[in-house]
């Protein structure tokens, strides 16, 4: 227990023409890696790197680079079927960041759109829709992408589907609050009084002021989705062989990591590095617009 | 007080009725079950009569009707693989995912609560750095990893743990532990967050100027308000770690609910499945009750709101 | 009864910023005694609430310190008490309210509790002794129905019934000194009179020695006996309030007088102070007022005045009063 007590509010200090909050440096390390995943993951093809397809018996569990029996051909080793780990994890990275992005996207961009008209409209389509919004929270995403996989076939547009179907209440719920705090102020009534219609008022005045919310919110999620996926893909129902998915590369490994430990680590490596960043970003987004988020 | 309950409670099954007509149509569209149950020399008479045995040829809606019929009293129905009462196959499994998730969560809430509130109010120092570490950290290991990282060295080269299995309270530790990561993270910065906009209130204030001792301000005054937050998200992180269960569950041979799950899934066994998601969800509608009343509890505000 | 309650003394405290290291509170010396009000009237950012929040050594960490001073409490000099005697004092021998009723009682407690908190702390009390006690307070504080009101939340009061009971919170000991940190701000008008008759009642009763702090001089005028003008963190001047009203010395005091419009007075324009509120973190030597004075001199803007005494039991920090006398007092004495 401190001797002083904690941090108290400070009292009202005479505050200069100065700017009365100093913008947050924006953070290098999350952009570098994101920028470096992303560039990788576009490039890809441009790289050199070996074929992630290509199998040759001849090259199976190589260690990585440092190690005695490694090379730098396969500067992180290669895997059950001697392909190499990095050109897949490169590889891998455009389907990891491509569902990440696109299940946010497409999550968000419908859990706005209820959130906007639940909070603008209010009474029964409020309860109605916020109805929806709690069922849907409460149906595990694992379950329903398992179930999804072994339906249609395990694919990249069924984790998304999965993900993203799930996934949009809870931005229905956070931009719903958002709006219902916004419809308390001036400029709505002065909208209305002007003539405006639902239309215009949630796109041209709500939306706008929830954009910050939002992209905190995205931020944030990408790397909830990643990880989601990538279980998926361990558990066998996410990104089909024999595209490289950074968690069928995991479960690959899985069998062998008291051996080959390379095969299993790097690729989860990656997903911790790819996802700490957006998490990290995510943070610093939030401080910069909105701090009151602190909850998200 | 009671209007709220009563009010949360309809919200509940409504939600349930939902999942389950949902989950009823899933279950059907995952194909034809038979083929997998009936051997590879099956004639079509043989499927017919399956068919028929199984009440598999009846129009939609009744079979969902006396589905839900029987679901209510308890009756889901025989597993279409292991031909046993589904119900049985469930409480053979549940307690053992129960018992896993209460140790994780209750290792989790004992770790978080401690760490996020001397982070708040020793902030800025090594102890907060390290559990806005702990805490970011936490939120983006890939859980299924870590769990097979786990396993490799503490339960095989360390032997300091075994890696799920039978032997007692240790068995419990690296799987529970691997569940309740990602939920200590969340919770601990939760509570740091809210904690420090609390202490930082005029009513914590007025407590020091009464005069009252740091302990009681911290723990008592400023706790219960930073409480809130915490509790709204209680129940949410509770439905994740049911989601994570599953992976949990098949990395470390846990004979759970979702190991239960993923094989009725594999195998389109419907009745395993839509009970296992009826009963995952009404778990969860169950514990989000009891948050929503504990919020009513604990902030007056809310129960006198109406 | 001899010696004031409270005597502070060349009080300095400091708050490290991002911009810099400011002077919240530098060199403030004042007094009261049983039974007095001294009124502490600035504006934004002039170091009224530093300096209570100095007197109770509740300062916010780690960015505040105070350097130095004395502040004698009936003689015992608080900055040199530990924290844990600090804690016995606060609440039991100094008592505070605080300016925002609506934030200042903590929402998720019934008023009873908080109430009886400090009771039970002050005097050890339990049980219906202790519930009996609590709502004696409410009743002090002219709450109707105190029994039931004791079970009721914050949220379901008004404001000026919570600033009630955190008026029977401060004077639950009762304390020797009472500070009241622009409590009725917050209020409509109609209910600031009446709290001000219930602070002056509750005052009357238990002989409190009262600082009030606030920017409106209307309100000094009715309910203090003397009053303090604090600029930059300074006090510029101090003395019995007829005096300060009729014949301020300082420009500082006749431009905020002048600032107020009167009834029945001419309709002339309005004069504003000059300039803005200075830069507490980048202090220029000399008067902390220069920038803005109509009557600044040179002087002024090289030497900071000295505390110079214009009468007995008045005050001021001027060049234009001239220099120090030879042997006078520092702080005002009761007139």
């Amino acid at each position: 227990m401190p001797a002083e007590p904690g941090t108290l509010a400070l009292p009202d200090v005479a505050v200069p023409a100065a700017p009365a909050r100093r913008a947050l440096r924006p953070p290098g390390f999350p952009f570098a890696i994101i920028g470096l995943f992303v560039l990788a993951a576009v490039v890809a093809p441009l790289l050199g790197l070996p074929d992630p397809h290509a199998q040759s018996l001849r090259d199976r569990f190589k260690p990585p680079a440092w190690e005695e029996a490694g090379s730098w051909k396969h500067p992180l080793g290669t895997d059950r079927l001697g392909r190499d780990l990095l050109s897949r994890i490169v590889w891998g990275s455009r389907v990891s960041l491509a569902a990440g992005v696109l299940t946010v996207l497409v999550a968000s961009a419908f859990g706005a759109a209820v959130g906007l008209t639940a909070g603008y409209y209010g009474g029964r389509v409020d309860a109605v829709l916020m109805r929806a919004t709690d069922a849907t929270m409460s149906f595990p995403v694992i379950l329903l992408a398992l179930i999804l996989a072994v339906t249609v076939g395990p694919s990249f547009t069924n984790v998304v589907t999965a993900i993203a179907v799930i996934l949009w209440a809870r931005y229905a719920r956070v931009i719903r609050g958002q709006v219902l705090t916004l419809m308390h102020l001036d400029f709505v009534a002065q909208a209305r009084i002007a003539g405006a219609g639902a239309w215009r008022i949630i796109t041209r005045h709500l939306l706008p002021n929830t954009l910050g919310t939002l992209l905190v919110l995205v931020t944030l999620q990408i790397g909830y989705v990643i990880i989601v996926e990538a279980s998926l893909s361990f558990l066998g129902a996410g990104i089909p062989p024999p595209t490289p998915a950074w968690g069928s590369m995991i479960a690959e490994g899985r069998d062998v990591v008291t051996r080959a430990w390379w095969v299993s680590l790097f690729p989860g490596l990656a997903i911790l590095l790819v996802v700490l960043a957006f998490n990290l970003l995510g943070d610093w987004l939030r401080d910069t617009f909105d701090p009151k988020l602190r909850q998200l | 007080m009671l209007r709220f309950v009563a009010a949360r409670l309809v919200q509940s099954l409504v939600a349930l009725a939902i999942i389950s007509v949902v989950v009823f149509v899933l279950a059907r569209a995952t194909g034809d079950p038979l083929y997998l149950i009936l051997p590879m020399s099956a004639s079509q008479e043989d499927f017919d009569n399956a068919r028929r045995y199984l009440g598999l040829d009846r129009p939609y809606v009744e079979q969902y009707l006396s589905f839900v019929g029987r679901a209510v009293t308890g009756d889901f129905g025989n597993s279409l693989r292991a031909r046993r009462p589904v119900s049985e196959l469930i409480r053979e499994r549940l307690p053992n995912s129960l018992k896993l998730a209460l140790f994780a969560m209750g290792v989790s809430l004992a770790m978080a609560f401690p760490l996020g509130i001397m982070a708040a109010v020793h902030k800025g120092t090594g102890l907060d750095r390290f559990a806005q570490i702990v805490s970011v950290l936490g939120q983006s290991l890939p859980t299924f990893w870590v769990a097979i990282l786990l396993v490799e060295f503490v339960a095989g080269r360390l032997q300091w743990l075994p890696a799920g299995g039978n032997e007692g309270f240790t068995s419990y530790v690296l799987p529970g532990f691997t569940l309740g990561w990602f939920v200590v993270a969340g919770l601990m910065r939760l509570l740091r967050s809210g904690m420090l906009e609390v202490l930082d209130s005029e009513y914590v204030k007025l407590a020091r100027v009464k005069g009252m001792g740091e302990g009681r301000v911290i723990w008592l005054h400023a706790l219960k308000n930073a409480l809130i937050p915490v509790i709204t998200f209680a129940g949410i992180y509770f439905a994740i770690l049911v989601t994570t269960a599953i992976v949990v569950e098949t990395v470390f041979a846990w004979p759970g609910l979702g190991r239960l799950a993923y094989e009725g899934i594999s195998s389109r066994d419907f009745p395993v499945i839509q009970a296992v998601v009826l009963t995952t969800a009404a778990i969860v509608a169950v514990v989000n009750l009891c948050v929503d009343c504990l919020y009513a509890v604990i902030d007056p505000r809310i129960r006198y709101a109406r | 009864m001899s010696g004031p309650v409270i005597d502070v003394r060349d009080l300095r405290t400091h708050l490290v910023t991002g911009w810099g290291t400011v002077k919240a509170v530098d060199g403030v010396s004042f007094t009261v005694a049983e039974g007095e009000t001294l009124g502490l009237v600035g504006e934004s950012g002039s170091g009224k609430s530093m300096t209570c929040l100095s007197l109770l050594r509740l300062v916010p960490r780690p960015a505040a310190r105070i350097l130095g001073g004395q502040i004698l409490l009936d003689g015992e000099d608080l900055l040199a008490k530990s924290e844990a005697e600090m804690r016995k004092i606060r609440g039991r021998r100094i008592g505070m309210i605080l300016q925002d009723p609506m934030s200042s009682l903590n929402p998720v407690f019934s008023i009873g509790m908080q109430v009886r908190e400090p009771v039970a702390l002050y005097h050890g009390l339990r049980g219906s002794a202790l519930a009996a006690r609590a709502a004696e307070l409410l009743a002090a504080v002219r709450i109707p129905s105190p029994a039931e009101r004791l079970r009721a939340f914050p949220h379901q009061l008004s404001g000026g019934m919570r600033q009630r009971v955190v008026g029977a919170m401060a004077i639950a000991a009762p304390p020797r000194l009472l500070i009241a940190d622009e409590p009725t701000t917050s209020l409509d008008l109609t209910i600031q009179a009446q709290y001000l008759g219930l602070l002056e009642e509750l005052q009357e009763r238990h002989r409190l020695a009262l600082v009030f702090v606030t920017h409106n001089l209307g309100i000094v005028a009715r309910i203090c006996d003397r009053v303090a003008v604090m600029y930059a963190g300074r006090i510029v001047e101090m003395g019995p309030v007829r005096r300060l009203f009729t014949r301020p010395a300082h420009p500082y005091t006749r431009a905020l007088l002048e600032s107020i419009p009167r009834l029945g007075a001419r309709a002339a324009r309005l004069t504003a102070i000059e300039g803005q509120p200075p830069d507490l973190a980048r202090l220029a030597p000399g008067c902390a007022f220069a920038p803005r004075c109509p009557s600044v001199m040179e002087r002024c803007r090289v030497e900071a005045p000295p505390e110079t005494v214009v009468e007995a039991g008045h005050v001021t920090r001027c060049w234009l009063e001239g220099g120090p006398e030879v042997g006078a007092p520092s702080g005002g004495t009761p007139a």
